[in-house]
């Protein structure tokens, strides 16, 4: 999954990818203008302070007079001081652009996410998109913000070193100017070899990590298994390559930085016979052979820099890339801007508008098929589902028992035909409009970090304590929660991970039970919960779906008896569908998957 | 007590860098050589423009190398050459002895590394299983990734370069005093004021540093539960919910940044502040100095030049001696790790004959202190027999099988488990662990290939045995079904198997093992009954001599067993076979009757009712 959409940095600079980051940049244009402004002062002020040497060895030290002093020293403090405060100005709107840029992509990204279909998260993993709305967006800011300012000090200087060489004596300047392809070109061929082997180097780091992850998540079974002498020879095998990679991009490090201090002492060795006979000669002051060794010693890292950032630019332009690709994804379900104009979106609704929903839901000649996959799994499928009717889904394990589900609540839509809620198209209404009146448990039931209280809450935002607590009493979530040491102030945990499976699901039945919806599903919700505290939610849920439209999946056929519409799935298909009655007097799949359920385990019993 | 810290963090310290100290060595002789090398680079200037340039008079003795120095000085365009020849020399040879350092010292960190990376992981598989419990895996992990960095960061850059920043610093100031020691004081003056200031502030600003980068966990944790929500988020509608409280992450964290931004600033504006005056001040007083003719040109330059391969490593000195106040946490937390004693085998442990009865006989157990888990638990699991256990969550009976693994030891007061009368703690471990197979709820699986996962303790075997453990196990049907079949990589990287393809895979990697015990610990759960009843039909076939213990929750999997011990509460319920506990008034009898005794009637009436609509029809 991961390989799929991700980009190895592109080779040379591309300017189309930056202008999609424009509207982002635009906001803060003057912010980063102003920051530009402040480290081009710096830059020109480091370039004064070897002239400032310069005027202070030819009129002072080589005339032995100290006459004027006072202003140089004033001078000298004032460039300081000017110094000192573009420095502050500078870092500061720096780091504005920088963290304002991030959030505004992070925001984007993320306002997004929650935007695009369910079909984009079955095809995408987790850490994919965090990697999207985290680490590429704070690259990308942290290059624009640093990166340009950076270079636009590094090429301020370098010119500036060069004017004033210039202006000095050219050619000297002429002389040092041969060594820059040198070192420009040197950089870049190493930074082209150190990036490369730096993400080798990445690739296997996240491989370490990956090796510890299983090695500890693993840890009870590695001992059970008693194979530890294997894990460690495997993970040997990966540290060995981990050293290889390493030592090979220190090694390229190791040469890059010697042969560019190389360079810049041929530059030095020609100020110093050029120069000197040119002192000798009475052509140039010694104090301007002294400012030629600063700026000759003094460009050499700057150039450097402008390479470095260079190639650093080149590579986030495959995080640009990344991160525009997630933006352009358009959803697969999404309400036209007619819908919106009457119902809002999802993050601005105007509920006043809503109709009041009932709950019958009708499948129209529906068609259907996953984006992501080639057969249909639904041919001119009808269902009538009048509201308060309960249906259940039934099926072996993977026989797509949700697929129903993910289309009535429009999850998914169908790809040819509608599904009609109380009569009209829901396509014609917004998703929020549906989403508020659906109540939803999981089988693996997903908590957010925080309380109990705040969880159950989740279902409905205004409810009242008293509510919440009634709420958990009526699915006896209670027993769960005056366990905890802080009753319902006790926080659950990353994704709920300090409370078991079973008890994450009587949790999520108290948030789905608060919404008091019209329409229920129950997707494999009892099978983390042991027999007779199931026993007791069966009859709180058969109270509680009483009134309501409800879709139950279950393997356990115990559970839906009574439901008033069976469906039985195979190999993604419904095959049969009807009451329970009706259809073990079929004695079709039903009959064989209920009786096998029960009856072959009788038959032996009483053998 | 403090210094005891210190010691033990030397000691670790010492045993990383363990037989690769050597390389450590070369690396700093060869950098110390660099600095020195470099140092003469300003000397060779000052005497170009002293003695070559400029007008002073070079002391002319008897000695002959002096002679030929002289003699170079009166043809001065030849001397320039020569000295330019010497800096071009002097360049290359401190870049190849930085190329060696450099070398050197990649070879040591990275043999270093692996050394400690394999010595944690290997450390960490082996310690007790208890020890992984109560640490959390994202932690150790850690730990493990970013610990083990700032570690490695401390030896080998910020040691070497405290090392040398050092050394610099003393040579320029060898070098500055020697030139002239009025200006050197002027200059060094400046210096406490920099290590100062840079040390108190990033001691400030690293609590700052913390809580920014708590912010961005927040951050993240927030987006991450958010997509792994998908389905949630948008069954309630509560995408504004989301995205608010994501605003308002989100806010907090760019905000504590441009707040850390202002301090920054300061703090770099005010370190500039200070190298720019000192540089005035020593660009001043030096021609002050001239002018008395207390001093040359030459060594005007040649000190301006030590005085900037000074001050610039100072100022990194305070970042790097904060950041390295940091390398004392991680190292403790690595030998929080690393001090930690394994698993272990007791003195004069046997290989015993692993077929016998097991005999359980546990006063009481418990985790912790406050709650015992098991109490009075008193069974024999005779040889060759199958032996069922029967409880509810919590009830205790996956710690009998841990206990039993020895995942856990009991204290030797709390009771005991025997194999044929020998105490399995005077067993070895590795052998007491090849010899039971266990197959866990929630198996766990690696991420390599099918094929890989099932022979894992065993790469040696055939396909064929592959083969059979699979069918066996109900599984070989679903695996040649993946594209790329046995070969099929499980995982994160490849195909997500279900909950009851793992169980299964989990089942044929134990059978494969052929061991004389075998554990099933609720491990047909996520399977169907009707895959649940294959398995077990086909497993009885194979068991053969092995002494099987089944731990269920589902009396259709266990009622066929030679007994069944009832577990409540940590206690000893009931004990007998089938027909014996159906017999009494229990919990068996009462989970039996939910379980299958309600069906069994309801079936009954629904095949009555049927049979009369058809006989009516």
């Amino acid at each position: 999954m991961e390989n799929k959409t991700e980009f190895e940095a592109n080779k040379s600079f591309d300017f189309a990818i930056w202008k999609k980051l424009g509207i982002f940049m635009k906001p803060y244009k003057k912010q980063l203008a102003t920051s530009v402004l402040f480290i081009v002062i710096c830059s020109i002020v480091d370039i004064c302070y070897p002239l400032l040497q310069k005027y202070a060895i030819d009129n002072y030290i080589a005339n032995s007079t100290t006459d004027g002093m006072g202003m140089f020293v004033l001078l000298y403090l004032c460039l300081i001081i000017i110094q000192t405060v573009s420095v502050i100005i500078f870092v500061r709107c720096c780091m504005k652009v920088d963290m304002r840029l991030g959030r505004d992509l992070k925001k984007a990204s993320y306002f997004h996410l929650q935007k695009l279909s369910l079909s984009y998260y079955n095809t995408n993993s987790v850490g994919y998109m965090m990697a999207r709305v985290m680490s590429d967006t704070t690259k990308i800011s942290g290059m624009v913000a640093w990166g340009i300012n950076d270079v636009m000090w590094a090429l301020f200087y370098v010119a500036g070193s060069f004017l004033a060489m210039f202006f000095l004596n050219y050619k000297l300047a002429l002389l040092i100017l041969i060594i820059v392809p040198l070192i420009a070109g040197s950089t870049v061929y190493f930074q082209r070899k150190i990036l490369s082997a730096n993400r080798k180097v990445r690739h296997v780091n996240s491989q370490i990590t990956g090796d510890f992850n299983e090695g500890i998540g693993g840890a009870k079974t590695s001992k059970t298994l008693s194979i530890e002498t294997f894990n460690d020879e495997s993970f040997a095998v990966t540290t060995s390559k981990m050293k290889k990679h390493s030592y090979h991009a220190q090694v390229l490090n190791a040469f890059y930085i010697p042969i560019v201090s190389f360079c810049s002492s041929i530059a030095i060795a020609f100020v110093l016979v050029q120069g000197g006979v040119m002192v000798m000669s009475d052509l140039i002051l010694l104090g301007t052979l002294s400012a030629f060794f600063s700026y000759a010693i003094g460009i050499f890292e700057p150039i450097q820099q402008i390479a470095r950032i260079i190639a650093d630019i080149i590579s986030a332009q495959a995080n640009i890339e990344r991160v525009v690709n997630l933006l352009e994804e358009n959803p697969v379900v999404f309400d036209t801007d007619d819908i919106i104009e009457k119902y809002g979106d999802s993050f601005e609704p105007k509920t006043e508008n809503f109709e009041p929903i009932l709950g019958d839901i009708e499948f129209k000649n529906v068609w259907f098929k996953y984006p992501d996959g080639t057969d249909y799994i639904l041919e001119d499928f009808n269902l009538k589902i009048p509201a308060g009717t309960n249906v259940a889904i039934v099926g072996q394990t993977g026989a797509g028992k949700s697929t129903l589900v993910n289309l009535a609540c429009r999850f998914f839509e169908p790809t040819k035909g509608e599904v009609l809620i109380d009569g009209i198209d829901y396509k014609k209404r917004s998703q929020l409009w549906l989403h508020q009146n659906i109540g939803y448990v999981l089988q693996n039931p997903h908590l957010f970090s925080g309380s109990v209280m705040e969880n159950i809450r989740y279902g409905r935002l205004e409810a009242t304590d008293a509510e919440v607590i009634q709420a958990s009493k009526a699915v006896f979530a209670n027993t769960v929660v005056d366990k905890l040491k802080d009753g319902y102030n006790c926080d659950v945990g990353e994704g709920g991970d300090r409370l078991s499976t079973g008890e994450k699901q009587l949790i999520s039945f108290a948030r789905a039970v608060i919404r008091d919806p019209k329409i229920f599903v129950l997707d494999e919700a009892t099978s983390s919960i042991d027999t007779l505290t199931e026993q007791l939610i069966q009859e709180a849920i058969a109270h509680m779906l009483k009134g309501r439209t409800s879709f139950l999946i279950a393997h356990r056929l115990s559970t839906i008896r009574h439901a008033d519409i069976i469906l039985v799935v195979h190999d993604g298909k419904i095959i049969e569908r009807g009451t329970h009655d009706e259809l073990l007097f079929q004695k079709g799949e039903y009959y064989s998957l209920y009786t096998k359920q029960f009856m072959l385990e009788m038959q032996e019993d009483v053998i | 007590m403090k210094n005891k810290l210190t010691k033990n963090r030397i000691k670790t310290v010492k045993s990383f860098v363990n037989g690769v100290g050597w390389l450590f060595c070369i690396s700093i002789i060869c950098y110390l050589l660099t600095t020195v090398l470099r140092a003469l680079l300003p000397k060779v200037i000052a005497f170009c423009t002293d003695y070559i340039l400029g007008a002073k008079e070079f002391v002319s003795t008897n000695s002959s190398v002096l002679q030929t120095v002289q003699n170079l000085i009166n043809n001065p365009l030849q001397a320039l050459w020569w000295c330019a020849g010497a800096v071009i020399v002097i360049s290359v040879l401190a870049g190849v002895v930085t190329i060696f350092a450099r070398m050197s010292l990649a070879k040591g960190s990275e043999t270093m590394l692996k050394k400690i990376r394999d010595r944690l992981y290997g450390h960490i598989q082996r310690l007790p299983f208890d020890w992984h419990v109560k640490n959390s895996a994202g932690d150790i992990i850690q730990r493990c990734t970013s610990d083990v960095e700032v570690v490695r960061n401390f030896i080998c850059l910020q040691l070497l370069e405290v090392f040398r920043i050092l050394f610099t610093v003393a040579i320029s100031i060898a070098m500055m005093l020697y030139i002239n020691p009025t200006l050197s004081i002027v200059a060094i003056v400046f210096i406490p004021v920099v290590i100062g200031y840079s040390v108190v502030f990033y001691g400030r600003i690293s609590s700052k540093f913390l809580i920014a980068d708590e912010a961005e966990a927040e951050l993240s944790t927030c987006v991450q539960e958010n997509l792994n929500g998908v389905r949630v988020v948008r069954a309630f509608g509560r995408e504004k919910f989301e995205m608010d409280k994501f605003n308002e992450k989100n806010e907090t964290f760019a905000k504590m940044w441009i707040k850390l931004g202002y301090l920054l600033s300061k703090f770099w504006a005010i370190g500039d502040l200070i190298t720019g005056l000192q540089i005035m001040v020593v660009v001043v007083s030096g021609t002050y100095l001239i002018i008395d003719g207390s001093m040359t040109i030459g060594d005007f330059m040649a000190f301006v030049i030590y005085n900037s391969t000074l001050i610039w490593p100072i100022r990194s000195l305070g970042r790097i001696l904060s950041e390295m106040s940091k390398a004392g946490v991680s190292i403790d937390r690595l030998t929080y790790i690393l001090d930690e004693p394994i698993e272990s085998d007791t003195k004069g442990s046997e290989e015993i004959q692993m077929s016998q009865d097991i005999v359980f006989d546990i006063k009481e157990f418990a985790y912790d202190a406050n709650t015992p888990v098991l109490k009075n638990i008193k069974f024999t699991v005779e040889k060759g027999k199958t032996f069922a256990i029967l409880g509810g969550t919590g009830s205790g009976k996956s710690t009998l099988m841990y206990l039993l693994d020895r995942l856990y030891d009991i204290p030797t007061e709390c009771g005991k488990i025997t194999i044929g009368g020998v105490d399995i703690k005077n067993i070895p471990l590795k052998y007491l662990r090849e010899n039971i197979g266990v197959v866990l709820q929630e198996p766990f699986l690696f991420s390599r290939s099918i094929v890989d996962n099932i022979k894992i303790s065993l790469p040696d075997s055939s396909m064929e045995d592959i083969r059979k453990a699979t069918q066996i196990a109900c599984v070989d049907d679903a695996i040649t079904e993946f594209s790329n079949g046995y070969e099929t990589i499980v995982g994160e990287k490849g195909v997500t198997l279900s909950g009851g393809q793992k169980q299964r895979v989990a089942i044929s990697r134990m059978l494969l093992q052929k061991t004389p015990i075998k554990i099933f610990d609720d491990s047909l759960s996520a399977v169907d009954s009707n895959t649940d009843l294959q398995i077990r039909t086909a497993l009885q076939e194979q068991m053969g001599e092995s002494t099987v213990i089944l731990i269920s929750h589902r009396i259709s999997t266990l009622m066929h067993s030679d007994n069944i011990l009832v577990l409540e509460n940590g206690e000893m319920a009931q004990l007998g076979t089938h027909k014996e506990l159906v017999g009494q008034d229990g919990i068996y009898k009462s989970i039996y009757d939910i379980q299958i005794g309600n069906a069994q009637k309801e079936t009954a009436e629904k095949e009555a009712e049927i049979n009369g609509k058809q006989n009516r029809i």
